[in-house]
C-alpha cells in the first residue's frame, strides 16, 4: 500500500472512532430529547448528564482529528468538500457549537426553565448535527461532491445523502441507548437499565430497516459504492456488520448491555469501514482517487508520524480515561448534590 | 503630495479583485477567532495556575488552597467545553471560508495541525481525567495525573502557532510551473523565521493573561473588603505567575517587533506607519495614515523608529511604499495595526509597572507573617482588576496586529486573502454571520452569567457555613470524597461572612 493509501485508512479509521464515540455522544442527545416533559424525562436526562460529561469533549475531539488529516493529507479533498457541500457542514458547525454549550451550560444550572432551555438547544442539534454530517458522507459517497462542483443543493440533498443522514441519526440513537443502558447498571439505577434497552432494540430495528433501504437506494444512486459493498473487502466488512448487529440484537433481548456495547460498537465500525472500503480506489467515487487528492510525499510521510505519535501517547490515555470512566471513578465536582434528586442546596457544591 | 502612480492603479486593481464574499467571510473569522481567543490563555494557563495552586493545597495541608483549586476546576470544565466547540468551529472554517488556502497549502503548513490535534486531545482527555477525578481518585494520582497538562497546552499551542507563523513567513516548498507547491520540507516549514519569535510571545502572553484574569477577579473581592485568607490567596498565587512572566514578556515582545521590521518589513511599516523607506524614521504614537502618506494626530517622536528597530537613528526602515499598492495594507488597514500595536505596547508598559510596584512592596515586608506581605493600597488593587480586563484586551490587539498587519496576504506574498475565499455567495455568508453572531452573544453570555451565579452560590455557602473549624474553610471534611449534605454548626464567627467565592 501506498504512503497515501494508509494515510486514507487512517482518515478513514478516525472518521469511524468519530462515527462510535462522537455517535454514542450524539446518541444521548437524541434520547435526552425524546425523554418528555421535565418531571418524566428527568431521570433519563439525570442519567445522560453524568455519563455524558467526563468524556464528551473527548468523544469529540475525533473530528477535529478527522478534519486535520483531510486537509494535511488530501487538501483538495478538503476543499471539494467544503466548497460543494457549504450549507449542511456550515449547518452542523453550528449545530455542534449549540449542543456542546447547551450541554455544558445546563449542567450547572439551576432553575427548570434554565434547564429546559439549553437542555432544548442540547437535543435539537444532537439530532441536526449528525444528520447534516451523514447528508455530506452520502454526497460523497454518491460522487456528487465532485472537485469543482459549486455549493449546490444537489450535492447534499439526493437519496443516498437522505438515507444517509437518517441512517446516521438512528445509528447515533442505537449507540446512544446501548450505551446509557449499560451506564444505569453503573450508576445503580435498574429502572433505566430496562428503559434504555428497550430503546436500544427499538432503534436496532429502525436502524436495520434503514440500512436495508439505504442499501436498495445505493444500488441505483451511487453504483461505484453498491458494488464495493457487494464484492470483496466491502463485502466481508458488511457481513461483519450484519453479524454485529445479529450479536447486539441477542445480547440486548438476554440483557447482556455490557457486551452489547462491543458489538453494537463493531457494526457501527464496521458499517462506516466498508463504506470507505468500497469507495476504493477513489475518495470521492469516479472522479477523485487517494492518489489524485494525496499532497506532497514528505508531508504524508510527517503525518504518518504524527499519526504513530498519536497513537503512542494518546492511545494509553484514551483507554486510562475510558477505563477510569466505566469503573465510576470519575465525578463531577456537583454529583451528590444532583443526586439527592437535583436539591438547590449548595452543600453539595464546594 | 507623495501620491506614487501605483497607488490609483493599484485600487482599482483590488477593488476589481475583491470579490463580493470577501468581507463577510472576513468578518465571519475575524469575530470567531476574537471570541475564541478570549478562551484560550485560560485553556492554555489555567491547568497550570491550578495545579499550582492544588500543589501548594496537597503539600501544606491548605484546604483554603485545595478549596480555590477545586472551584477553579469547576470554572475549568465550562471555559473548555465553550473553548472545545468554539475552536472546532473553527477547523471548519478553514473549508466554509478559504478553500482556496487549505487546497492548495493545506499539505505544506497542515503538519502543525496534526500535531495540535493530539496534543489537544490528551489535553481534553487529561483535563477530564483531573476535573472529574477530584472525588474518587487517591489525592496524589489524581494531581499526578494533571501535571502534564500545561505540557500538552504548550504543545497545541505549538501547532497553531506553527500555522500561523507559516502564514506569515512562508517557507519549505517550491512552486512548480503552475504556481503550485512543490518539494515540501516540512521541517522548515514549521520553523518559520517568525516561528519562534510568535511562539514565544504568545505562550508567555496566555501565562501572564490567565494570570491576571483570574488574580483580578480577587481584587475585585479584596476590593469590596474581602481580605480573608481565601481571597489573598487567590489572588496571590495567580498575579504572581503573572508578575513573573511581565518582565519577560516585556523582552519577548521588543524582539519579535524587530523581529517583524527583519522579516516582514512591510508589516513593520505598517504597525509603525511608515510611509517612505528613510533613515532617521520618526516614531508615531497614535495617529492616522492617509492615502496620502500624511499622518494626523498622535504624538511624534523624531528618530524614535529607526533607534527602535536598530538601536541607531540612521537605521534604514523599509516604508509602505516599497512595495505596490495591491501588495500592502491600505491605510485604513495600516491604521487599524499600528492603534492595535500601540495599545499593546502601552498595556505592556503599564503592566510592567505594576509588577515593579508589587515587588517593591513584597520584597520590603519579606521578613513580615504571610498574611501582611501583601500591598494595602486600593489603588493597587483597582489597578490589579483592571490589569485582568487589559491584558485580555492586550491579547486581542497582539492578534489584531498581526492578522491585519499582514494583509492583503493570507499567506505573505504568495496568496492574497481574495484567493483563497469560497465561492459561497456573500448573502449566504452575511446570515451565516448573523446567526454566529446570535449564537455567540448567546453562549458568552451565558457563560458569564453562569460564572457569576456560581461565585453567587459559592459567597453565601462560604457565608453558611464552615465557620466551625479553624481551618479557613467552608468544609472541615476530607477535600476528596463527598461532601456531608449540610455544613457544621452555623454560629459563625463571622469571620466567615461575606466571604467571596468568587471564581
Amino acid at each position: 500500500m501506498t504512503t497515501a493509501g494508509v494515510i486514507a485508512l487512517v482518515l478513514l479509521l478516525a472518521v469511524a472512532a468519530y462515527a462510535c464515540a462522537g455517535g454514542t455522544d450524539y446518541g444521548a442527545g437524541f434520547w435526552d430529547l425524546t425523554a418528555g416533559g421535565a418531571e418524566r424525562g428527568k431521570r433519563p436526562r439525570w442519567l445522560i448528564d453524568h455519563a455524558m460529561a467526563p468524556v464528551w469533549e473527548v468523544n469529540n475531539v475525533w473530528l477535529i482529528f478527522v478534519l486535520v488529516i483531510m486537509w494535511t493529507g488530501f487538501p483538495v479533498l478538503f476543499q471539494t468538500v467544503f466548497s460543494s457541500m457549504w450549507l449542511p457542514l456550515a449547518l452542523a458547525a453550528v449545530g455542534m457549537v449549540l449542543r456542546g454549550a447547551g450541554f455544558a451550560l445546563r449542567k450547572p444550572m439551576k432553575r427548570v426553565a434554565g434547564r429546559r432551555l439549553y437542555g432544548a438547544l442540547f437535543a435539537v442539534s444532537s439530532l441536526l448535527t449528525p444528520y447534516f454530517l451523514g447528508a455530506a458522507v452520502g454526497g460523497v459517497a454518491s460522487g456528487r461532491a465532485a472537485p469543482g462542483t459549486v455549493a449546490s443543493a444537489h450535492a447534499w440533498a439526493n437519496p443516498t445523502s437522505f438515507f444517509f443522514g437518517l441512517l446516521t441519526v438512528t445509528a447515533t440513537a442505537f449507540l446512544g441507548a446501548v450505551f446509557l443502558s449499560c451506564d444505569a447498571e453503573r450508576w445503580d439505577a435498574p429502572d433505566l437499565v430496562g428503559y434504555f434497552r428497550r430503546r436500544a432494540l427499538a432503534s436496532l430495528a429502525v436502524v436495520v430497516l434503514l440500512g436495508a433501504a439505504a442499501f436498495l437506494v445505493v444500488r441505483g444512486d451511487a453504483p461505484h459504492l453498491w458494488h464495493g459493498l457487494t464484492h470483496g473487502a466491502g463485502l466481508v466488512l458488511v457481513v461483519v456488520a450484519v453479524v454485529c448487529t445479529v450479536g447486539t440484537a441477542v445480547m440486548l433481548l438476554r440483557g447482556h448491555a455490557r457486551w452489547s456495547r462491543f458489538t453494537a460498537t463493531g457494526m457501527v465500525a464496521a458499517a462506516v469501514v466498508a463504506w470507505g472500503v468500497a469507495q476504493r480506489p477513489y475518495l470521492i467515487p469516479t472522479s477523485l482517487t487517494v492518489e489524485e487528492a494525496a499532497g506532497a510525499p514528505s508531508t504524508l510521510v510527517w503525518l504518518l508520524f504524527v499519526s504513530l505519535g498519536a497513537v503512542v501517547l494518546v492511545g494509553p490515555a484514551l483507554v486510562l480515561l475510558y477505563w477510569l470512566d466505566t469503573h465510576g471513578e470519575l465525578e463531577s465536582l456537583t454529583e451528590s448534590d444532583l443526586r439527592q434528586g437535583g436539591g438547590g442546596s449548595a452543600a453539595g457544591r464546594d | 503630495m507623495h501620491n506614487p502612480v501605483p497607488l490609483p492603479a493599484g485600487a482599482h486593481l483590488l477593488l476589481a479583485e475583491a470579490p463580493a464574499q470577501l468581507l463577510p467571510a472576513r468578518e465571519l473569522m475575524a469575530f470567531t477567532l476574537a471570541s475564541h481567543i478570549i478562551l484560550v490563555p485560560m485553556g492554555v494557563a489555567l491547568p497550570l495556575i491550578t495545579l499550582i495552586m492544588h500543589y501548594r493545597g496537597l503539600r501544606r495541608h491548605d484546604p483554603t488552597a485545595l478549596l480555590l483549586a477545586r472551584r477553579w476546576s469547576a470554572v475549568m470544565a465550562i471555559q473548555f467545553a465553550v473553548g472545545v466547540v468554539t475552536g472546532t468551529v473553527l477547523s471548519f472554517e478553514f473549508g466554509l471560508l478559504w478553500p482556496g488556502l487549505m487546497g492548495r497549502w493545506g499539505d505544506v503548513f497542515g503538519i502543525g495541525f496534526g500535531v495540535e490535534a493530539w496534543a489537544f486531545f490528551l489535553e481534553a482527555i487529561l483535563i477530564a481525567i483531573y476535573l472529574y477525578g477530584w472525588r474518587r481518585l487517591p489525592a496524589r494520582t489524581h494531581f499526578l495525573l494533571g501535571v502534564p497538562l500545561p505540557a500538552t497546552a504548550l504543545l497545541g499551542a505549538f501547532g497553531i502557532l506553527a500555522a500561523n507563523s507559516w502564514m506569515n513567513t512562508p517557507r519549505g516548498f517550491r512552486l512548480d510551473s503552475a504556481g503550485n507547491p512543490v518539494d515540501v520540507d516540512v521541517w522548515k516549514a514549521i520553523f518559520t523565521p517568525m516561528f519562534g519569535p510568535q511562539y514565544w510571545h504568545f505562550v508567555v502572553a496566555m501565562f501572564v493573561t490567565a494570570g491576571y484574569v483570574v488574580a483580578g477577579v480577587y481584587a475585585v473581592g479584596i476590593l469590596r473588603g474581602r481580605r480573608d485568607r481565601y481571597h489573598r490567596l487567590g489572588f496571590a498565587v495567580p498575579f504572581t505567575v503573572a508578575a513573573v512572566f511581565t518582565p519577560i514578556q516585556f523582552v519577548l515582545g521588543d524582539s519579535i517587533a524587530r523581529s517583524v521590521f527583519q522579516k516582514q518589513p512591510v508589516k513593520f511599516a505598517a504597525m509603525e506607519l511608515v510611509w517612505e523607506t528613510d533613515t532617521h524614521v520618526p516614531e508615531y504614537l497614535f495617529g492616522r495614515l492617509h492615502p496620502d502618506g500624511t499622518v494626523t494626530g498622535g504624538i511624534k517622536i523624531p528618530q524614535l523608529d529607526s533607534i527602535l528597530a536598530g538601536f541607531r537613528p540612521d537605521t534604514k526602515v523599509t516604508g509602505l511604499t516599497s512595495v505596490p499598492a495591491s501588495d500592502r495594507p491600505n491605510p485604513t488597514q495600516a491604521t487599524i495595526a499600528h492603534w492595535a500595536f500601540d495599545i499593546m505596547v502601552v498595556i505592556g508598559s503599564l503592566l510592567v509597572l505594576l509588577v515593579l510596584w508589587y515587588a517593591w512592596v513584597v520584597w520590603r515586608r519579606r521578613k513580615r507573617p504571610a498574611p501582611q506581605r501583601l500591598p494595602e493600597s486600593r489603588w493597587f488593587y483597582r489597578s490589579a482588576a483592571c490589569a485582568g480586563v487589559a491584558s485580555v484586551v492586550a491579547v486581542e490587539c497582539g492578534w489584531i496586529t498581526t492578522e491585519v498587519g499582514r494583509q492583503p496576504w493570507i499567506v505573505y506574498q504568495n496568496m492574497r486573502v481574495a484567493e483563497a475565499v469560497t465561492a459561497t455567495r456573500s448573502s449566504t455568508l452575511w446570515i451565516m454571520f448573523g446567526v454566529v453572531i446570535v449564537v455567540y452573544v448567546f453562549i458568552f453570555g451565558s457563560f458569564l452569567a453562569l460564572l457569576l451565579r456560581m461565585r453567587t452560590r459559592w459567597r453565601l455557602a462560604d457565608a453558611a457555613g464552615g465557620t466551625d473549624s479553624p481551618a479557613e474553610s467552608p468544609e472541615a471534611e476530607t477535600p476528596y470524597g463527598p461532601r456531608a449534605p449540610v455544613a457544621g454548626p452555623a454560629t459563625g464567627t463571622g469571620a466567615r461572612a461575606g466571604k467571596d467565592g468568587t471564581p
